[in-house]
C-alpha cells in the first residue's frame, strides 16, 4: 500500500468525536408535516397570529415546491412525513430561563462538547447561544451586552420581546419564495438566535451560537437574525455536532444578516456534523441558505465557514452588496472525506457603485469525497466600478475522491472587474517522502500541507476559533501516520 | 558508517541493482559516477528509504544498524539526508517553517530540546548566506517558484541546518552554471567533518574539481565496476564511459 492509499484509509477510519447522544425526556412532535404541524409549532411558541400567518404562507407555497436538483450531490428523495419537526427538552417548571432550571444533563452534554455554559467556566469574551435540537436552551453573558445595548437572545425570546424588530427584519433578505428548503425553515423553523447591535456600538464580545442535534428522526431547522445598524460591528460564530446514527437527518437552517451603513458583521462557522460512516450510511443532510444585505453604503459583511462535517453540504453564504461601497467577503475551507459530498460556494451580487467582494475558497478531498465549488458573481448595470476576485483551489488526497468547480460571471456593467483563478492540487507520494526525508512523520507532512492550504482562510476566524478550526483539521487528520 | 552489501534491488520485477558492495568510512566523501540508468538514483533513493523498491537481497548496514527495517523519517532522525535530484514544490508550505518543523521533528526524534524562533533563524539566516540563496526565498513556499538552482541551494541550506552524519548528493550538480555549482560545492565542503560521510552521485567530472573525494565508483548496469581515487573520475572525463563498459562485460 503507497504512503497516500495509507493515509487515506486512515482518514476514513478516523472516528467521529462527538457522537454521543444524551438521554431526556423530551416534549417531541410526532413525524410528519401538515398545516396542524405548522399550527403546533407556532402554538408551542406562543407565537403572534401575524408569524403564525406567515408560517402558513410559506407552508402552501412550499407544496408548490419541488425538490432542487442542480446541486452535484447524490441521496435518495427525503421523506418530508418522516421526519420530527419539533423536538425540545422538557423545561423544569415556568418563568425565566436561568442557568439553574436547565437539566444539568444538556449542562453535561454541552461541557462534553467543550462549550461551558456557566460563564465562569467560559471562554472570556465570547457569548454563547447553546441551541438543543428545536430550542434554544441557554444564553451567557447577556447582562453585560445588554449594557452596551446589546440584544443577543434565542429567537423565540426575540419573537416574545421585540416582536417589532422581528417583524420588521424576517424574511427581508431570504423571502419565504427564495428556494425549496428556505421556504420549509420558514414554514417550520423552531429556534436560533437574534442579534441586535445598536447605531453606533462595537459589540464588546465575540458573540456565538452552538447547535446540537441530539433526539433521533427529526430535523432541525433554525433561524438566525442578525442586524447591525449604522456604523455598528459585530463578529458572530456558530458551531456544529450530532451523534452518529445510520439514518440521515435534515439540517435546513436559514440565516439572515442586515448590514446597515458603516455596519460591519464578520459570521464565522465551524461545521462538524456527524459526517456519516466510510460507507456513506448516516450523516447530516445540511442544506442552508445565508444571506447577508449590505443595505447602506460601506456596508461590510464577511462570512468565513470551514466545513468539515455533514454528510451532504449544501450551502451558499451571499452578499447582496446593495449600498455604493459596500464589501462582500467569502472565505471558505470544506473537507470531504469517506463518502461525504459537498456543493457549497457564494454568491456575490454587485448592486452598488464601487462594490467590492473577495471569494476565496479551498476544497480538500480525501476518500470517495466529492467537493463541488459553485460561485455566483453578479454585476448588474448599475455596479459601476464594481470589483470582484475569486480564488478557488482544490486539494485531492488519494485518486477516489473528485474535485469540481462552476463558477458563473454575469457582467451588466462595462466598467466592472471580475478576477478568476483556479488551480487544482494533489499530495502527492514525492512531497510525502519529501517530508518524511527530513524528519517530519506523515501525520505531520499532511498536516502541513493541509494548514498550508488553508491557510489564508484560517487566518479570518477570529483568534480563538483559527486555533479551534486548525486543531479540528488536525484530529480529521489524525491516525495518517502509515 | 555505512556498509552495502550485494543489494538487490527491483522495480516492478525489473532489477536495477544487481548485487552492488559499497563501504564507505566516516569522514569520507565518495563519488559515484555512471551512465544512466545504470541505478545511480535507485540506490539514492534505497538508502534514504522511498517506497515502490522491492528489495530483493543483500544488506545495508548504517551505524551498525539494519538500515532497510527502518521507516523513511526515522533514517532521517538517524542522520541520513538525501539531497533530491528534483525537489518537489509544498505550495502554502512556508519555507522557514518547514525548516523548523523538520529540525525540531529531528531534535526531538534525538532527545534534543526543540530550538526557539530567535536562534532558529539567527541560524537559519546565517547558513542561507553561505549558500547565497534569496533571504526573500525563506519566507515563500517551499520550493514554489524556485530556480532549478535556487532549489539545490535551498536543499544544500536545509543539509547544513539538519547536520546529518550520512549526506546523499543525487546530481546536485545538474542543471547548475558553474556559479551555482561552486557556491554549492562550498556548501558541501564546509560540512565536511571528520564523523561526517558524503555521497556525492553526479554524472560528470565537473563537479569533483570542487569537492575532492576520497573515493570515486563506477556504476555499470546495477554494480560498481570500478573503484579508484579521484584520478579514475578523470579518466572517465577522457574516455567515457564506453570504455568501462566495455571492460566490464
Amino acid at each position: 500500500m503507497s504512503a497516500t492509499e495509507n493515509t487515506v484509509t486512515k482518514l476514513v477510519q478516523k472516528e467521529y468525536e462527538h457522537g454521543f447522544v444524551t438521554e431526556l425526556e423530551t416534549d417531541t412532535l410526532p413525524p410528519g408535516l401538515s398545516e396542524e404541524t405548522v399550527r403546533q409549532i407556532s402554538a408551542r411558541k406562543n407565537e403572534p397570529e401575524w408569524l403564525l400567518e406567515a408560517r402558513l404562507k410559506a407552508y402552501r407555497h412550499w407544496l408548490k415546491m419541488t425538490d432542487p436538483e442542480w446541486a452535484h450531490v447524490k441521496h435518495p428523495k427525503i421523506d418530508y412525513q418522516a421526519i420530527s419537526y419539533y423536538s425540545a427538552p422538557k423545561k423544569r417548571g415556568d418563568g425565566p430561563k436561568s442557568l439553574d432550571e436547565v437539566d444539568p444533563e444538556l449542562i453535561a452534554a454541552y461541557n462534553k462538547l467543550g462549550i461551558p455554559l456557566e460563564e465562569q467556566k467560559a471562554l472570556a469574551g465570547v457569548a454563547v447561544d447553546a441551541v438543543f435540537d428545536s430550542v434554544s436552551i441557554a444564553t451567557t453573558f447577556r447582562e453585560p451586552l445588554a449594557k452596551a445595548g446589546v440584544i443577543f437572545c434565542s429567537f423565540s425570546e426575540a419573537v416574545q420581546e421585540y416582536p417589532e424588530l422581528v417583524r420588521q427584519h424576517l424574511g427581508s433578505v431570504v423571502p419565504y419564495t427564495d428556494n425549496y428548503f428556505a421556504c420549509l425553515n420558514a414554514a417550520v423553523f423552531s429556534d436560533g438566535t437574534f442579534v441586535y447591535i445598536p447605531k453606533g456600538v462595537r459589540c464588546p464580545m465575540e458573540l456565538s451560537t452552538y447547535f446540537r442535534i441530539n433526539e433521533a428522526n427529526t430535523g432541525q431547522f433554525e433561524r438566525t437574525l442578525i442586524v447591525a445598524e449604522e456604523g455598528s460591528h459585530v463578529s458572530y460564530l456558530e458551531g456544529c455536532t450530532a451523534p452518529k446514527r445510520d439514518e440521515n437527518q435534515l439540517h435546513a437552517a436559514v440565516v439572515e444578516l442586515v448590514a446597515m451603513t458603516d455596519a460591519k458583521i464578520k459570521y464565522s462557522t465551524v461545521q462538524n456534523w456527524y459526517p456519516g460512516d466510510a460507507e456513506g450510511r448516516g450523516g447530516i443532510y445540511n442544506f442552508v441558505t445565508k444571506r447577508g444585505d449590505c443595505r447602506g453604503q460601506r456596508s461590510h459583511i464577511s462570512w468565513t465557514q470551514v466545513e468539515t462535517g455533514s454528510a451532504i453540504t449544501w450551502k451558499y453564504p451571499s452578499c447582496i452588496l446593495r449600498g455604493d461601497d459596500s464589501v462582500g467577503e467569502f472565505y471558505s475551507v470544506a473537507v470531504t472525506r469517506g463518502s461525504q459530498q459537498a456543493d457549497t460556494g457564494t454568491k456575490m451580487i454587485h448592486m452598488g457603485r464601487n462594490t467590492k467582494s473577495t471569494i476565496v475558497a479551498k476544497g480538500i478531498s480525501a476518500g470517495l469525497g466529492e467537493n463541488t465549488y459553485r460561485g455566483l458573481v453578479r454585476m448588474t448595470p448599475k455596479a459601476e466600478n464594481a470589483r470582484n476576485h475569486t480564488q478557488c483551489d482544490s486539494l485531492l488526497i488519494g485518486d477516489r475522491c473528485a474535485a469540481h468547480t462552476f463558477p458563473y460571471i454575469e457582467v451588466k456593467n462595462p466598467s466592472a472587474k471580475v478576477e478568476h483563478e483556479a488551480t487544482t492540487s494533489k499530495i502527492g507520494d514525492d512531497q510525502l517522502f519529501y517530508c518524511r526525508q527530513r524528519g517530519l512523520s506523515e501525520e505531520s507532512a499532511v498536516s502541513l500541507i493541509v494548514n498550508g492550504f488553508c491557510k489564508e482562510v484560517f487566518k479570518e476566524l477570529p483568534l480563538e476559533f483559527a486555533m479551534e478550526a486548525q486543531k479540528l483539521l488536525d484530529l480529521t487528520l489524525e491516525g495518517a501516520v502509515g | 558508517m555505512l556498509s552495502i552489501k550485494n543489494l538487490q534491488v527491483s522495480i516492478e520485477e525489473k532489477a536495477i541493482l544487481k548485487g552492488l558492495n559499497l563501504e564507505i568510512g566516516a569522514g569520507e566523501v565518495h563519488a559515484i559516477m555512471g551512465p544512466n540508468g545504470s541505478g545511480k538514483s535507485t540506490l539514492s533513493q534505497v538508502l534514504a528509504g522511498r517506497e515502490g523498491y522491492r528489495v530483493t537481497g543483500g544488506e545495508v548496514r548504517y551505524e551498525g544498524q539494519d538500515l532497510l527495517s527502518m521507516e523513511t523519517e526515522v533514517r532521517a532522525h538517524a542522520g541520513i539526508f538525501l539531497g533530491m535530484q528534483y525537489p518537489v514544490e509544498l505550495p502554502g508550505v512556508n519555507n522557514l517553517t518547514f525548516m523548523r518543523e523538520s529540525l525540531n521533528a529531528v531534535r526531538r526524534a534525538r532527545g534534543e530540546s526543540e530550538l526557539d524562533a530567535p536562534s532558529f533563524l539567527r541560524r537559519v539566516r546565517e547558513q542561507a548566506k553561505r549558500v547565497d540563496l534569496d533571504q526573500a526565498l525563506l519566507k515563500r513556499s517551499v520550493n514554489q517558484g524556485f530556480s532549478g538552482g535556487e532549489k539545490k541551494r535551498n536543499e544544500i541550506l536545509q543539509m547544513a541546518m539538519l547536520e546529518p552524519k550520512l549526506a546523499i548528493l543525487d546530481e546536485t550538480d545538474s542543471g547548475l552554471d558553474i556559479d551555482a555549482l561552486r557556491i554549492v560545492a562550498g556548501g558541501v565542503n564546509e560540512l565536511r567533518s571528520p564523523d561526517r560521510s558524503i555521497i556525492v552521485i553526479t554524472h560528470y567530472q565537473r563537479l569533483l574539481d570542487y569537492i575532492e573525494p576520497d573515493r570515486v565508483h563506477v556504476l555499470v548496469g546495477g554494480r560498481i565496476v570500478r573503484s579508484g581515487d579521484k584520478q579514475l573520475a578523470l579518466e572517465l572525463e577522457q574516455r567515457g564511459y564506453g570504455w568501462i563498459e566495455e571492460v566490464a562485460a
